[in-house]
Formats: structure tokens, C-alpha cells, sequence
């Protein structure tokens, strides 16, 4: 679904730093993720990976280092990002998703049509016309996920999307996961989760303290992870 | 005691034969005090949301003005409207002293920082929640503004009754810009006041306890509104 001449990518971090209220969230981060790719932040709670992808997605800036989106410096179009708590408007989950395509400046006739195929792919259309407050957690996180889609993103991040969901609804997002990656979406996911990690992770990308670790191919990752630190997490969860 | 009996008795009789006298002096009350919170939501609605979403040198002073002027005596209000409407005064050439339009003004004046103050407060609060992801959207500052309005609105339905309970209730501010005129500007709260001092105190509790009413009647369907709101749209 992803349309148009690739413009934000590759997304290059070069000595990347933030600094906030005294603490060092982040620091000498060296990263370029390029089209296509699908990459998983790993790490353990408060190692930095939702700073690291509100970086990425331009909600906040760098105090040390750059960041640039295709070369620019400026925060571009076609991305969108999925948050661990979702953000639903007091609307109906299609409004929801219709909110998001005005704001990108979809012409109105052709808001309906996309959100309707965007709530069909991710099994929700019964539910379009219901209260998005009303849903369920893993409904409400299925409805982010199709407001996301229908912008038909160049980089969807996503910020550990099913922490606080059940087995079922999280398998129900990584299968939609790899869906709006096989229609050519660049897909940046975090997570503190190995065996989600196991199951989508092309590359993996491992954080600790606020520092990029080790930078992997995922198979490479999980046989033989290369720092310390990535070793003790893998350790840690057998 | 016979006189809260008598009062009863009096203010059932006024509510229910619909005195003409009466009910003039009550719909001049809604009239005067719903166009007042009409104003004040005009104004203050934006500008308490303004303030909440944008980040500008003095924001705090704003924030701590608003606030205090949440507590705005009426009769120093009125006392700044009379000013201001006298016919020496800077707008006197309009002729607006002791007129239901110089009510409206006073009580504007003294409800908007109510409805701005509240106002910000709650979006603010919805503003951290909403704040990532309509940024993520590429909201821009007024389409954040509008879309936290909106979506905050049975909360602010409240605020906008805070702000009229606060105005058809006050007595300082309309008795020295309106003049408690009978038939022209005499609404409840200045009658009670004049009753009180005529010495009829069963009809000043009487009309009390219709004002009472009123706002008691507002109140529940306001409340019943949001508890809808709520377990409508969550």
C-alpha cells in the first residue's frame, strides 16, 4: 500500500543523544534503517526504545547528534507510528480512521472508502460504526493499526503495540504486522519481548542503557549475539 | 418557620399559576445570564485551549491570572462595567447604562476567566494523553485545538454550567450596571435583594426557591447528559 517515490528513508541517526531533565535517555546512537526493512528495537524496560522511535518518527529532537529523513533534516511525510497506549478520538472507529486521512489531506470522497479497506484488513469493519472507546484493548490497538495503514505509510513505527494485550489479540497484530510489511511498508517495532522479537524481526537492533549494543541480522542475533549485554538479555529468558 | 412554610406555599403558587410578573423576571434572568455564557464560552472556550496546547513566554502568569480571576468579586465587576458604561465613561455614548445588554456585559465579564481557567484545565489534561499522536498525525496547533474541544465537550458542557450557575446567581454586578429596574432589568437574584429589604421575605424565599429550582433542573440534565456521554462514546 505504500505509494508514491520513496522520500523519508533512509532514516540515518549519526551520534544521536537526548538528554532530558539531567538523565542521558539515549546516547551515541549510530543507526540507518533503509526501505523495506523490518526491524525490531530490542531491550529491556527504560532502555530507551520509545525515545529511540520518537526520534525516528520526529516527535522529538535529538540534543545531541542528527538525525535526517532521505538526506533532509526535515521530519517527513509517509510515516506513522502506533503507540503502547493507544490514542482513540470520542468517535466511531471508522471516524477515527477518516480524522487521520483528513489531517493528510485525503480529498473527503475518498476518506470513507479507505478507511472502510483499512478496518476490513484488520477484521474490524463490523465494528466501524461502534464508539472506538467502547472496543476492546486489542480492538482499540487493531484500530490504531488500520488508521496507521490507511495513510498507506512509507515507515510504520510501532512502540511495543501489544504489551498490554492478550496472546490472542497479540498474534492478531503481528500477523497485521507482517501484512502492511509485505505490501512494501518499512516497519520499525519495539519490544521487550524475545520470542515476538523471534517471530518478526529481520533485523534486530539492540539497546541497553540508551546505547545501540549490537545491530544484526535477526538470525545472526539470536545464535550469536555479539555484546555483553545482548548476551545476558538472551540469557535471561531461558 | 411559618415563614419557610408560607414560602413554600408561595413560591408553589408563583411556579405553578405562572405569575406573568414572575415569568418575566425570570426569562429576563435566562435571557441576560444565557447570552452572557454564550459570550464568555465564545471567548473563553478558545482561549482556555489556546493557553492549555501552546508553549509562549508568561504562559505561567496567564495561567495564574486566569485562575485568580476566577474569584472576581461581582460588585467590582459591576463597579468596572458602570466605569466603563457611565455616561462619562469611555463607552457612555452607547447609551447602555441599566439595560439587559450592560447585565450581559458585567456578567461576561465575570464568567469568562471561569470558563477559560476550567477550560484549560481540562484540555491541558487532554492534551498529554492526545499529544503524541495527533503530533504524529501532523496536527497542526489549531487542528489539536478544535479536535480537543470537540472531543472534550461533555466536560466542558459542565464548565459552561459552572459558568452560568455562577452568572444568573450573582447580584453584585447586575444591580449596579442594571438598576434592578422593575420590568426592564429587575431579574431574580436583584428581586430577592429588594424583597429582602422591602421586608417581604416569604416572596424573596419564594423566588429563591424557584432560582433553586432552575439551576437544580440545569444540573441534572447536565449530569445526565455526560453519564450518557460516557457510556456512549467511553
Amino acid at each position: 500500500m505504500a505509494d508514491g517515490p520513496v522520500r523519508g528513508l533512509p532514516i540515518a541517526l549519526d551520534g544521536v543523544g537526548v538528554q532530558r531533565g539531567g538523565a542521558q535517555l539515549l546516547r551515541g546512537i549510530d543507526l540507518v534503517i533503509t526501505p523495506r526493512e523490518r526491524t525490531i528495537v530490542l531491550g529491556a524496560n527504560g532502555a530507551g526504545k520509545s525515545t529511540l522511535l520518537r526520534i525516528m518518527h520526529g516527535l522529538i529532537a535529538p540534543t545531541q547528534g542528527r538525525i535526517t529523513w532521505g538526506g533532509l533534516s526535515a521530519r517527513p511525510r509517509g510515516q506513522a507510528m502506533v503507540f503502547q497506549r493507544t490514542m482513540l478520538l470520542r468517535r466511531s472507529a471508522l471516524a477515527n480512521v477518516e480524522y487521520a486521512l483528513k489531517l493528510a489531506n485525503v480529498p473527503r470522497l475518498d476518506r470513507a472508502s479507505r478507511a472502510a479497506v483499512a478496518l476490513t484488513a484488520t477484521g474490524l469493519l463490523g465494528q466501524a460504526r461502534q464508539p472506538a472507546r467502547t472496543l476492546s484493548g486489542g480492538e482499540q490497538q487493531r484500530v490504531a493499526l488500520a488508521r496507521a495503514w490507511a495513510l498507506a505509510p512509507e515507515v510504520l513505527f510501532l512502540d511495543e503495540p501489544t504489551a498490554s494485550l492478550d496472546p490472542t489479540a497479540t498474534r492478531a497484530i503481528e500477523s497485521l504486522v507482517h501484512d502492511i510489511h509485505a505490501q512494501g511498508t518499512t516497519i520499525v517495532m519495539s519490544t521487550h519481548n524475545l520470542a515476538q522479537a523471534r517471530r518478526l524481526a529481520e533485523r534486530v537492533v539492540f539497546l541497553s542503557g540508551g546505547c545501540v549494543t549490537e545491530t544484526s541480522d535477526a538470525r545472526e542475533f539470536f545464535d550469536h549475539p555479539r555484546s555483553a549485554e545482548a548476551v545476558a538479555f538472551l540469557e535471561g529468558e531461558r | 418557620m411559618s415563614t419557610v412554610h408560607e414560602s413554600f406555599v408561595l413560591a408553589l403558587g408563583l411556579m405553578t399559576h405562572l405569575d406573568a410578573h414572575l415569568v418575566g423576571i425570570v426569562a429576563l434572568s435566562l435571557r441576560v445570564s444565557l447570552t452572557a455564557t454564550l459570550i464568555a464560552a465564545c471567548i473563553g472556550l478558545p482561549l482556555g485551549a489556546a493557553v492549555a496546547v501552546e508553549r509562549f513566554p508568561g504562559r505561567a502568569a496567564v495561567i495564574a491570572t486566569l485562575n485568580a480571576l476566577m474569584g472576581l468579586p461581582p460588585v467590582v465587576v459591576g463597579l468596572l462595567v458602570y466605569l466603563l458604561l457611565s455616561r462619562a465613561g469611555p463607552l457612555g455614548a452607547w447609551g447602555l447604562l441599566f439595560t439587559p445588554t450592560a447585565m450581559v456585559i458585567a456578567q461576561a465579564v465575570l464568567i469568562t476567566p471561569i470558563i477559560a481557567a476550567l477550560t484549560r484545565q481540562i484540555i491541558e489534561d487532554a492534551w498529554s494523553e492526545y499529544r503524541d499522536q495527533l503530533t504524529s498525525l501532523r496536527a497542526t496547533t489549531l487542528d489539536s485545538v478544535l479536535t480537543l474541544l470537540w472531543d472534550t465537550r461533555y466536560a466542558l458542557a459542565t464548565v459552561l454550567l459552572a459558568g452560568f450557575g455562577r452568572a444568573v446567581a450573582e447580584v453584585g454586578a447586575v444591580i449596579i450596571v442594571g438598576g434592578n429596574i422593575d420590568g426592564v432589568t429587575r431579574v431574580m437574584t436583584t428581586a430577592i435583594a429588594l424583597e429582602t429589604s422591602k421586608g417581604d421575605l416569604p416572596l424573596a424565599l419564594a423566588l429563591g426557591l424557584v432560582l433553586i429550582t432552575l439551576v437544580l433542573l440545569l444540573n441534572f440534565g447536565a449530569y445526565a447528559t455526560r453519564e450518557w456521554a460516557r457510556a456512549r462514546f467511553g
